[in-house]
Parts: structure tokens; sequence; C-alpha cells
């Protein structure tokens, strides 16, 4: 992070912003969900008509980019590795949560396997709390059809509070609505009022205890609860990013500028 | 008064003594409770669900049927290249040499020196030619194949199916799923190896992926074991034969992978097995045009040029090689000469092994660049067909059948590409683990192939 330092003050971030490179996406998306949704699918039926996609053999351990254009607008997609959660601290998991938290893309796409929901749910359920810019593509919906699985996609999009969309990625069965989704959420059209796990006694009031010293800390923070969360479970990451500064910082930033700034942070990445 | 981030961390893990040690579990027992709730209003089952994917899960996952069924897919696999392969190969070298005799009768029409038409169309041109022609048609016929299999989700169960074994090696079980990517490519392997979250047996899995093929050592596999293995069964089944060597081959370097994995976690990365969950995913029908995009566009080309972008500038080295003359004989016949004792111990010659010091950037050009050492020093100017190639190698080189296994084992067992040991420094960032996982095959390889010669030569 410390190459990147210069991304703190406005003039610089404002010059960088008026480059070629940047100037050819409007927005910042990522793709994160499960191993074998069919996130890859859905990265290269959305990039493939356009971009380069640096997936190599199937399996997406390290970050893959591409880029897509909907309604005038051009996106630049991150395909995040496949993971169960992002508590624990193998690599994938890691770069995922990484850019989620550090790299603020304008909206995260989670992608769930809807023959399998309630185990995709542990992941969207964290997600949510990481991010509020969140759209749900329940994907394989022709296999679950097969199976005699029916998902009401309404009662989830209400129950998370956040826009769902049934695809069948590999088709192409209802990207179009998903785009538009994707659309008012990374615009802001759409307002999200996700889902927060619900825990209870002791815990919960040793999380409203620090929800606000977070807050304290890192003015604007739009994840005080999950970053409260990580602190009481000693996730050395976050205590270092807090520790650091780094977490203000990104916060600070959301605040002030949040497009240009999480932009450009996004299109670097945070390695 | 605004707490400093020193503060929030010291009252964090004061709350966190006070809540005990079952906190963790109570956070992720209510995330598990909120998304069973979600999921249950949210999901309707009708009717009786389909288990075809369990049913066919029973057998190919079965602790009988499971790993000869492996074993017999990858015979199928191999036997379909090896078979399909043939006839274009020797169509597309027909062609591509054919352009080459014409294009050097056309220089020297021209005038041009004879060093010139030498260097680019003996030197260069020919590298070119070989690696397209010997590798082109097994590779368009292979990776569909394999891409298939994946698409299928059938790499999971090949994991699923060797767990045991690599946890009774004391290695992760996740490994499996690595050395499968391996056979794609070892430094594609050597990323893959980022799913494992334990470091210890990450290392291991990182130091041992070089011990499957992969694309660009298969080619070199599949032609050594179409020439010899083949050859030496009756026309009915030499491409079964032939398939049936190199699945064996493949079978060495598992076996290998073990040992070595036991071994390392024994001494060097001593501990023990982590355990883990592993997703079989159902059974998805392949999409034949993605399928034949990825495995063409991406992988099949993708190789194709590496080593065309490797064989040129290595044809052109072997040309000069052959072609600058020190005292009457030329620097590759020195350098031949030199590595030959070595060569000859572990049943190679030393031609083979200044093949392989050339070809460290890419394992794919390892045979053509033979051919080179071979041809180049004169005794031979066109090999157009299988057949030629045997009769330079048999005929004029003194190949054995002790030969051709040998340099399969050795094609097997030697150091990683320079892609893949610029990889594992880029994983590990260690100049130790580095220097291991490019030393430690090639120790391996020397060990087999010298006890292989040397048990022939008694018995045989």
């Amino acid at each position: 992070m410390s190459a990147h330092h210069c991304d703190s003050c406005a003039i610089h971030a404002e010059l960088e912003r008026m480059g070629v490179d940047l100037s050819r996406f409007d927005r910042v998306v990522a793709l994160a969900g499960n191993p074998n949704t069919g996130k890859s699918t859905l990265f290269n039926a959305l990039t493939g008509l356009k971009q380069h996609t640096g997936n190599w053999p199937g399996k997406t351990v390290a970050r893959a980019e591409g880029g897509f254009e909907f309604n005038g607008v051009r996106y630049k997609l991150v395909d995040l590795p496949g993971t169960y959660s992002l508590l624990s601290a193998s690599q994938d998991e890691q770069i995922a949560r990484d850019f989620l938290l550090f790299g603020r893309p304008d909206a995260t796409i989670v992608v769930a396997d809807a023959t399998a929901l309630e185990r995709n749910l542990n992941l969207i359920l964290q997600v949510l709390e990481i991010t509020d810019r969140v759209v749900v593509a329940v994907n394989l919906l022709d296999e679950a059809r097969r199976k005699g699985i029916e998902i009401d996609l309404r009662t989830l999009a209400r129950d998370l509070g956040v826009p769902v969309a049934g695809i069948v990625a590999r088709t192409g069965e209802g990207l179009h609505a998903l785009l538009t989704q994707l659309d008012g959420i990374a615009s802001g059209a759409i307002a999200t009022r996700p889902r927060r796990t619900k825990v209870s006694g002791d815990l919960q009031r040793a999380v409203d205890e620090l929800v606000p010293l977070v807050e304290a800390v890192c003015p604007g923070i739009p994840n005080a609860r999950w970053i409260a969360i990580r602190l009481l479970d000693g996730d050395a990451e976050v205590e270092a990013a807090l520790a650091s500064g780094r977490l203000a910082q990104i916060a600070a930033r959301q605040q002030q500028a949040p497009e240009t700034f999480s932009r450009k942070i996004a299109l670097e990445g945070a390695q | 008064m605004t707490p400093s981030p020193t503060d929030v961390i010291r009252r964090a893990a004061e709350l966190r003594e006070a809540l005990g040690g079952t906190f963790r579990d109570e956070a992720v027992r209510a995330l598990y409770a909120e998304a069973g709730e979600v999921a249950r209003r949210a999901v309707r089952t009708q009717g009786a669900r389909l288990d075809l994917d369990q049913r066919i899960d029973r057998i190919v996952t079965s602790p009988v049927f499971g790993l000869p069924l492996m074993a017999l897919l990858l015979a199928v696999v191999f036997w379909i290249t090896v078979a399909g392969a043939n006839v274009p190969s020797n169509l597309l070298a027909r062609a591509l040499f054919a352009i080459e005799g014409a294009a050097v009768q056309l220089f020297d029409q021209l005038g041009a020196p004879w060093w010139l038409t030498g260097f680019l169309w003996n030197g260069v041109y020919r590298g070119l030619a070989w690696v397209v022609s010997v590798m082109l048609p097994p590779m368009a016929i292979f990776f569909p194949l394999f891409t298939m299999l994946e698409d299928l989700g059938y790499l999971p169960r090949v994991a699923f199916n060797l767990d045991f074994l690599f946890r009774r090696a004391g290695a992760h079980g996740k490994q499996a799923l690595t050395m499968a990517m391996g056979f794609g490519c070892n430094a594609a392997g050597v990323i893959a190896t980022r799913v494992i979250d334990s470091p210890r047996e990450r290392l291991i899995a990182i130091l041992t992926n070089n011990f499957v093929p992969c694309n660009g050592r298969y080619p070199t596999l599949i032609m050594l074991a179409t020439i010899f293995v083949g050859a030496s069964f009756p026309a009915a089944f030499a491409s079964v034969a032939a398939a049936g060597a190199v699945v064996a081959i493949v079978c060495v370097g598992v076996a290998m992978t073990l040992a070595v994995s036991w071994a390392l976690s024994r001494t060097l990365l001593r501990g023990e097995a982590s355990a883990f969950t592993l997703e079989l995913p159902p059974y998805r029908r392949p999409s034949v045009l993605r399928i034949l995009y990825t495995s063409l566009i991406d992988r099949t080309l993708f190789v194709l040029w590496r080593a065309v972008m490797t064989a040129a500038p290595a044809g052109a080295v072997i040309w000069l090689l052959a072609n600058i003359h020190v005292g009457g004989a030329s620097l590759a016949q020195y350098a031949a000469g030199g590595l030959d004792p070595l060569g000859r111990a572990i049943g190679l010659d030393g031609a083979v092994l200044l093949a392989y010091v050339i070809a460290i950037p890419a394992n794919e050009i390892v045979v053509p660049t033979l051919m080179m050492i071979y041809t180049g020093a004169g005794m031979m100017t066109d090999v157009t067909s299988l057949d030629d190639l045997q009769r330079l190698l048999v005929d004029q080189n003194g190949w054995t059948l002790l030969t051709a296994v040998n340099l399969m084992l050795f094609s097997l067992l030697h150091n990683p590409c320079a892609t893949t040991i610029l990889t594992i420094y880029r994983e590990t960032m260690s100049v130790r683990w580095t220097a291991i996982g490019a030393l430690l095959p090639l120790a391996i390889g020397f060990a087999v192939t010298f006890v292989v010669a040397t048990v022939w030569r008694l018995f045989i």
C-alpha cells in the first residue's frame, strides 16, 4: 500500500483521473461467490465480447480483470477467487476480502448456486457485512429447475435487503436484468438495506460497545460492525489496518470524493 | 475525546477475554442460523430430487472402482490423442519441411551466403517447423478432451479419490487438485497451491508439482511412446501400447509426488495433515463451443506460441553451436561430447543432456532441440515423418528401447522450466525453497534413470 500513498492527495488523484487508462472505465465491479458457482462463466459472458481476460486454466486463484459496457457506462469487472467465507486466512480468501474491504468497488456481484442456496448464503451474508453495494446473482437456475428446486427471488431480495437477479450465466438468461440492477447499485440510484446477522447476549453488547469506538477512529466507515466483530476475533490484519490508519484513510476518502478515490484504488488494487 | 486505534484494539482484546472461548462458535452459529432462515423462506423443493449425480458418484468415487476408472479414463484420453495425432503430424511436417527445402533453394539461387541460409532456414525455421508439427496436433486433441473432463466436474472427484493417499503421505488432500492443474502447466499448478491454507502443506504441494508432466512435456512423451513403445507392438495394438506407456509414466509421476511428499513431511517439512472439506460439484454438461475456444485459443495456442518464441532462438543457438568449428569439431560436438559420459551413465547421451540444458526456458522444445543437435551435425538433413525420425534415432544415433524409456523418465523427472522456477520463487519468496524445488527433481531424475540403466544393462 505504501507505494500508493500518493492517492491520498487530491490533486494527484485528479491528475491521474485524466489519464487514458483511468478514463477507460467509469465504474469498478467485483465478482464474488463460492467456488464453482459460475463466477468465471459470468465473467466471460460479460467481458467476452470486448476485453482481455487474464483467467488461466479454469480455477481463479488470483484476480482476473476485464471490461464491459452497459447503457453507455464502462465497467471494469474484477473476478475474485471463489471462497466459502471471508473469515479464515487462506490466501484466496485474503485476496477476495482485501479487495472488498480496501479496493472499495462501486458494486459487488455475489454469484450464488441456486441448487445450494443455503450454503451460499453464508458468504452472501458476510459480504453484506462489509459492503452495502451488492447485487446477488442466483446462477444455475436451469440446473435448479431440473432438480425441482424453485427460488423465490422476491422474498430473497426482501430478506437480504439488496437486489437479487436470477440468471443462467451459460446461456445468458437474466443477464439484462442483472445489469440493470447493477447499474442502479453502482450509480447509487438503488438504495439498499443489507441484512445484518443477528447476534445475541454478551457478544451483541461487546459489539455495541466497540462500534462507536471504531466509528470515532474511522469517521464515516460504512462497516464498523464488521470491523468490530473482526477485532473481537483478534483478526491480525484488521488490527494492523486500524493501527496504521489505513482503515481511517479509506473511510475518509470514501466520504470526501467517493467516485474518484474508490475507482483509483480499485483499479490499482490493494496489494 | 477520540480514542486512539491502540485503545480500540486493547478494548477489543479485553472484551474478547471477557467473552471467553465460545465467542467464535457463537458468531459462526449465528451466521449459519441466519443463512438457514433466509434459505427456508426462499427455497422450495418440489417433487423427487433427481439423484443421478449421487448414483454416478457412488461408482466414480467408490473405493473399488474409483482409481481403476481414473486410470482407464486417462488411458482413453491418451489413446485418442496418440491415434489421432499421427496422421496430421506427418502431413504438417511434410508441408513445413517442403517449405524449408524450397526456401533454401531460392536463397541459393539468389546467391545468399551459406551462413545466412543455414542460420535462417536450417536453424531458426527448422526449430519452428518441428515445434509446430510435433506439438500442434496432439495438443489440439488432448486439451479439448482434458478441458471436457474439467468442465464435467471430474477433477474434484480425482482429488476425492486420491485424498487418502495424500493424507497418508502427510500432505493436504487439495494437493490432488493442484496436481491436476499441473497436468496443464506446472507454473499454474504452483499458483493453484494458494487454495491450501497451511504453509507447510502448501510448500510440499509447490515442491512436488513438477512431478506430473505438463503440456510442454506431453508431446515428448507421446512421440517417444509412439515411435519406440508403440512400434515394438503389432500395428493393431501400437496406439494402445503407446497410450499405456504414457499412462504408466503419469502413474510414476503421481507415485513420485506421493513418495516425495511423504519424505518431505517426515524430514524438512514435518507435520500432520490438516483436515478440509471438499465440495463435489454437480456434474455439468460441458458446453462444446466454449471448450473448443478455451482449450484451443487459451491453451493450445498459448503453449504453442511460448514454444515458438523459445524454439526460434534455440534453433539459432544450436545452429551456431553446430557450425562454429574449433580445431576440427563443432562447439555442439564438444559440448555433447563433454556431457556424454554422464549421459551414457543414465542410459541417455550427451546430446540429450545438451538439449535439456538449452531447453531450460521451455520444456516444449526438448525434442526439436535434440533433432537439431543430431541433424545439425550434418548426419541427416531431412526428417519428414515419424519413420524418418525413428531411423535417425535408432540407426544413426544408436537409440534403444532403454534410451526411450529413460528419456521418458527424465522428461518426467528433471528441473522445472524457467517459468515454473520463477513462479516458485514468487510464491515462496525464498531462494532456498526455490533451489530445492529446482534441484530436487533433477537429482531424483538422475538417480532413477541411473538405476534403470544399470539394472537394464545387467539383465537385458
